[in-house]
């Protein structure tokens, strides 16, 4: 039985440094490649020793496909492809193939740069594995050899996140990267065909939460941004550069425009005007109100929204600051935090998920007193509010996708154990489907079942057809019957007559024939014609015909009457049919 | 397999493909030649196109002076123009599963057959076609609607173009049409989006061949290879300017831009508002500088000009590589965005309002349409056709531009003709289709005889083997396509069931009974299920008479019965008596102890017996030495 293997080397169990390796009709696929921001060290990368101990990747891996920019799913390609070694193909769509490089050029610099890291890649290994990446488009087959084929799908979550259908013959896995089931104000829903999949390979972040409804939180999030500014104090936003900060942006721009509110917002680092040039290049990857206007109105570019300057943390009064990154683990919002930490009137609003090991994690678990580099401790006072921004599909949205894509099995990555192991339930009950969700470098074996594509002869195809009547009927199977001929890799299904013809065969008949005696006073011709008779009222719906050379034959089966030398009276039936003949008739006849 | 040809211009095709149980509809150009038949449609009142002498036949029988006008020694219309739309009657357009759409000038005629016919399906273009193609038609629509005529033609309603864009538009990708065939589009290098289309099912492929261009400018390169292997491939669009040559034209006319410019004449330039005006705008990027053109305004009239010049920089998917990289960076991907930016570039609806008002001379002006009879074009025609300063520069190719000038002559306006059709020409058309080698090629009559103007031209038409199948206008071809397979999916308990056996090295054979389910044009063999039990029926007892079930039929047989073979098997199973006598065509066994005949011969075996267990055991025996199939 033909098997589809999947292990998880990051994300199993778990969120960050997402890598899926997936065994399919014989082809190796890594599925994203990204880095663990809760660790510093080893455990930092996912751990390529388990595909080979030695040498490098390229001759264990058919492709490596990359979901989106986010680097806990691509922040371990420059390692992976120019460190540990892989020269085969790699797919991103447009949009990731141009965020990358950049998101991992800011990586490399707090790491190499800030901490001092060395053994680290290089910003010419970045530009070295982006040279093996191929672009890929929304709903083009791709096809990476002749067996093997992927197609994109949208998947929202962040500029340019895609979905991936992988296909060998007619086994297929889905993976769903990040996605968001519920179009946002930049970006539209994710969106799969009905597709089948022997495994849908799905993240679980939200998996145990039912958010409600995205304008309840926004509206508390204006609320609470409001509120802050109102008593002079100053909100800090940690964001990544793109993704968030662009909805959180125009949320924030349409609020201070209807209000009319004067305090400043900022957009810390340079990353902010290249980014909003992102989302204006590849607008075609926002959702449908954005790109129906932006000839009229850029939805990017920004009027309340200005560069943040590092001196003007210090400056007095009100003030809304987004700085990378979003996880509060370095850069400009760690130190922003320090600096004001230490007054009430002060607010953080973290608008996504923290990984374990951050400080953004710890201070939304409550802890008040963190410690810092040097021993030192920060008394955290102000406020410290958590709003879920960040565009993952909740279980309702996870749900939908089933529904949407139809799997023959489920698979959870992207999420921690507890919650997974609800959902888990949740979806073996609802669908009755299996769903695994393995460890890290733990597989799971699914056997699929797949058909047997072959090619039919037109001729015979149409002949069984026309049985049963001009159109085809779906409750009305018919039964066929023909001949398969293996030859080489090809499959053929055609009629026999024709699988002789082609084979260069002649027919073989076989034919029978024996005598049955019985007794009849008529002539030979009329007991003949007092079968044919009988027959004719016995057997139905099959040819029976009275030839005037005196047999009667009935489909393949001859019947000749002659008496007996001795007595008149007996008759000498003599029967005679062929091998094929369905119709037992000795059998009818008695 | 039919093709029903809608449309007689090579450049502007609209056929219909049957196609195992689809119908499709490949692009749906509009003719729009027949507008230089027309007077053109000013926007400010002219007194010279107003007072024109009406046409009265020279006997004077025949007056048709309030809609024939005489202008310039020809007689025009007086009307609303009127274009050359699709042949509508040839076959039911209702029936029409889908339209695959091309590139972005071959969809004008769409709101005709999508508003009108009854037409129930989806039209499929690429987002950059779609989206350039909508503007394209709001741009027609437009100029006509501004300059009402009171005389309206009688086909050209253009309130349909309003409500346009039928719903059912769908981005193109890879789709499959009904379960029966697949759909996808292959980049064809020729306009933004552009696209030829691969119509294929497992056994069969056509291939579209529509606008295509090898040369490098802004779109992506044309994908050839996947052309490859096609039993008909549909050859249209090829070059109108077989002779000119893109490179050496875009030369000439910057030469001539510069140099009216620096006789302080202004030069207008008619032109579509997307396509080549892409690559004038990028050439002139790099001219201006060097030809010390900085200060020459540069407008670009259109009431699309600034969506085309937006809608340009966000596809980055459909450019080249150079331009994908630029996105990469992120710059726009066009040059003309900073011509914009340092005000080189100026770009108004009409010209009316701002334009009035900031426009300077000397400048350059693009502005459609092309064919001179209406949009802002016309403004600037009865403008500046006076004065022998002045150039215009022709470098669309769809029009005669002699025959576009006709209604302004008398003209002082220098004429310079530098037509840029960057789609294959016929050197081009002949080496692609020796690679792809298409087993069949279809393609309209005008390519296979040389242009009528350069008859001795051998070297202008499609000389291929075997030989094109022409079309024109009103033609249906029966495609020679013979299809002889389909794909079936034989489901895993079935294929687990079945026997196969060698017949010769390398071939197996295995007999199939199975049912057959067919849904959405796909088939499915799986198992007979056993027929469950006879329920005990309580109602009074019927003869059955339906025919039976039908049991597995018996497979046939091949090869021969070798006679010292079977002997030996008789006699390990007891049957030793055997009398063998030789006949014409092979040996009679008779099997005296049981008073049995076997007749051996090459392609047959007769056995004559009159026990049962004794036939089923000799067939058995038989059947030892044959191969079923």
């Amino acid at each position: 039985m033909p098997e589809i293997k999947v292990t998880p080397l990051g994300a199993g169990q778990d969120v960050g440094r997402s890598c899926i390796l997936v065994s399919i009709g014989g082809k190796n696929i890594m599925l994203d490649c990204g880095m663990h921001m809760g660790y510093n060290d080893d455990r930092r990368f996912p751990d390529f020793s388990y595909i080979t101990q030695n040498g490098r990747l390229t001759d264990f891996l058919d492709c490596l496909i990359i979901s989106h920019f986010h680097l806990d799913h691509c922040g371990a390609l420059p390692y992976m492809s120019e460190m540990v070694g892989y020269d085969g193909p790699i797919y991103m769509t447009h949009p990731t193939k141009a965020i990358c490089p950049i998101l991992l050029e800011d990586f490399r610099k707090i790491t190499v740069d800030k901490k001092g890291e060395t053994n680290f890649f290089t910003s010419q290994m970045i530009k070295d594995c982006m040279k093996k990446v191929i672009p890929l488009n929304l709903h083009q087959t791709v096809q990476v050899d002749d067996e093997l084929e992927i197609k994109a799908y949208y998947a929202g979550h962040v500029l340019g996140a895609a979905m991936v259908h992988i296909k060998v013959g007619s086994e297929s896995v889905v993976y769903t990267g990040d996605y968001n089931m519920t179009p946002d104000r930049h970006l539209g829903a994710a969106w799969i065909d009905k597709c089948r999949p022997d495994i849908l390979i799905s993240e679980s972040t939200y998996a145990t939460t039912i958010r409600d409804s995205k304008r309840c939180r926004e509206r508390d999030f204006l609320k609470k941004v409001h509120e802050s500014i109102e008593r002079g104090g100053k909100v800090l936003i940690p964001v990544f550069a793109l993704g968030r900060a662009q909805e959180l942006c125009i949320l924030l721009e349409t609020f201070w425009e209807r209000m009319n509110l004067k305090a400043p917002i900022y957009f810390s680092t340079g990353l902010t005007e290249k980014a909003n040039h992102y989302y204006k290049l590849f607008i075609t990857w926002t959702n449908q109100k954005i790109r129906k206007t932006f000839v009229q109105r850029n939805m990017f570019e920004f009027k309340h929204i200005k560069a943040f300057d590092r001196s003007y943390a210090d400056n007095p009064g009100p003030m809304v600051v987004f700085a990378t990154p979003g996880m509060l683990h370095a850069g400009q919002s760690l130190q922003i935090f320090k600096k004001w930490a230490g007054n009430e009137k002060n607010m953080v609003i973290m608008p996504g998920y923290c990984v374990q090991g951050t400080i953004g994690h710890k201070i939304l678990n409550g802890q008040r007193k963190l410690e810092m580099e040097g021993r030192a401790t920060l008394d955290v006072k102000l406020q410290v509010e958590y709003m879920s921004f960040s565009a993952h599909a909740d279980a309702k949205g996870i749900m939908q996708l089933i529904r949407m894509a139809e799997p023959r099995n489920m698979l959870l990555v992207h999420g921690e154990a507890v919650k997974m192991e609800f959902l888990k339930g949740k979806i073996e009950q609802e669908f009755s489907i299996d769903c695994y969700m393995p460890a890290n470098g733990e597989t799971t074996t699914v056997t699929t079942n797949p058909s047997v594509p072959v090619d039919i002869s037109l001729n015979l195809l149409k002949r069984e057809m026309a049985l049963g009547g001009p159109l085809p009927d779906p409750k009305k199977p018919r039964t066929m019957h023909g001949t398969l001929i293996m030859k080489e890799n090809s499959l053929k299904l055609v009629s026999s007559e024709q699988a002789l013809k082609e084979l260069g065969l002649n027919e073989h008949q076989l034919r029978f024939t024996c005598h049955v005696q019985l007794q009849d006073p008529h002539s030979d011709a009329d007991t003949l014609h007092r079968i044919y008779t009988h027959l004719k009222s016995v057997l139905k719906g099959y040819t029976i015909q009275h030839l005037p050379d005196g047999t009667v034959i009935v489909e393949s089966i001859v019947i000749k009457v002659s008496s007996s030398a001795e007595d008149s009276n007996t008759k000498v039936l003599l029967l005679s049919w062929s091998y094929q003949e369905v119709l037992n008739i000795l059998k009818r006849s008695k | 397999m039919k093709l029903y040809c809608l449309s007689g211009h090579p450049t502007l095709p609209c056929n219909v493909l049957k196609f195992k149980s689809t119908t499709i509809m490949l692009d749906c150009g509009l003719d729009t030649t027949s507008v230089l038949n027309f007077l053109p449609l000013p926007l400010v009142h002219s007194p010279r196109l107003s007072k024109l002498p009406g046409w009265v036949s020279k006997d004077g029988t025949i007056n048709l002076e309030k809609e024939l006008k005489e202008c310039a020694g020809r007689v025009f219309v007086d009307a609303q123009p009127e274009f050359c739309l699709p042949e509508r009657e040839l076959l039911d357009l209702s029936t029409i599963d889908v339209i695959l759409i091309s590139n972005y000038h071959c969809m004008m005629a769409l709101p005709y057959i999508t508003e009108h016919t009854g037409f129930t399906g989806t039209v499929y273009a690429t987002e950059p076609t779609l989206q350039i193609g909508r503007l394209l038609m709001e741009e027609l629509v437009n100029f006509m609607e501004r300059v009402p005529k009171a005389q309206s033609a009688t086909s050209w309603k253009n309130k349909e173009i309003q409500r346009m864009l039928p719903g059912p538009l769908k981005d193109a990708v890879d789709k499959e049409l009904f379960g029966a065939v697949q759909v996808s589009p292959l980049s064809s290098g020729y306009s933004l989006g552009s696209s030829n289309w691969i119509i294929q099912s497992h056994h069969e492929k056509v291939s579209y061949v529509s606008g295509s261009s090898l040369l490098t400018t802004h779109p992506q390169p044309m994908d050839q290879s996947s052309l490859k292997n096609s039993d008909v491939l549909i050859l249209t669009g090829l070059t109108q300017m077989p002779t000119a040559n893109p490179d050496g034209m875009l030369g000439e006319f910057c030469s001539n831009l510069a140099m009216t410019i620096r006789a302080g004449g202004n030069v207008l330039v008619p032109c579509y508002s997307s396509g080549v005006i892409y690559d004038l705008l990028e050439c002139l990027y790099q001219f201006i500088e060097s030809a010390n053109l900085g200060t020459t305004p540069f407008y670009f009239i259109s009431p699309i000009a600034n969506s085309s010049l937006e809608f340009s920089q966000i596809f980055a998917e459909w450019l080249c590589h150079n331009k994908q990289t630029k996105v990469y960076l992120p710059e726009p991907p066009f040059p003309h965005a900073e011509l914009i930016q340092t005000n080189k570039l100026k770009h108004y609806p009409s010209i009316h309002g701002d334009f009035s008002s900031e426009f300077r001379q000397p400048c350059v002006v693009f502005t459609g349409h092309p064919s001179l009879r209406f949009g802002d074009v016309v403004h600037f025609m009865e403008l500046w056709g006076k004065s022998s300063l002045n150039t215009i520069i022709f470098t669309e190719p769809d029009f005669s531009y002699l025959d576009a000038l006709a209604p302004y002559q008398p003209l002082a306006m220098k004429c310079v003709y530098c037509p840029i059709d960057t789609r294959l020409n016929f050197h081009q058309v002949s080496k692609l289709l020796k690679e792809v080698q298409p087993l069949h090629v279809v393609c309209p009559e005008q390519y296979t005889q040389p242009p009528l103007t350069q008859s001795h031209r051998s070297d202008l038409m499609l000389e291929l083997q075997p030989p094109p199948m022409p079309y024109r206008r009103c033609s249906v071809l029966n495609l020679p396509f013979r299809r002889r397979y389909e794909r079936i999916y034989i489901l895993p308990e079935l294929a687990n069931s079945l026997v196969p056996s060698e017949i010769k090295p390398g071939v197996s054979v295995a007999t199939v009974s199975a049912l057959l389910h067919s849904k959405d044009n796909k088939h499915t063999l799986q198992s007979v299920p056993k027929p469950p039990p006879m329920p005990p029926s309580k109602k009074r007892k019927r003869v059955i008479e339906e025919p039976p079930v039908a049991l597995a039929p018996k497979p046939m047989l091949s090869g021969a019965v070798a006679l010292e073979a079977f002997l030996a098997t008789l006699q390990k199973h007891g049957i030793t008596e055997v009398k063998v006598e030789e006949t014409a065509d092979g040996h009679i066994l008779h099997l005296q102890a049981e008073d049995t005949l076997i007749q051996l011969e090459e392609d047959g075996t007769h056995i004559v017996c009159d026990s049962e267990p004794l036939r089923t055991t000799l067939r058995d025996l038989v059947l030892r030495f044959l191969q079923k199939l």
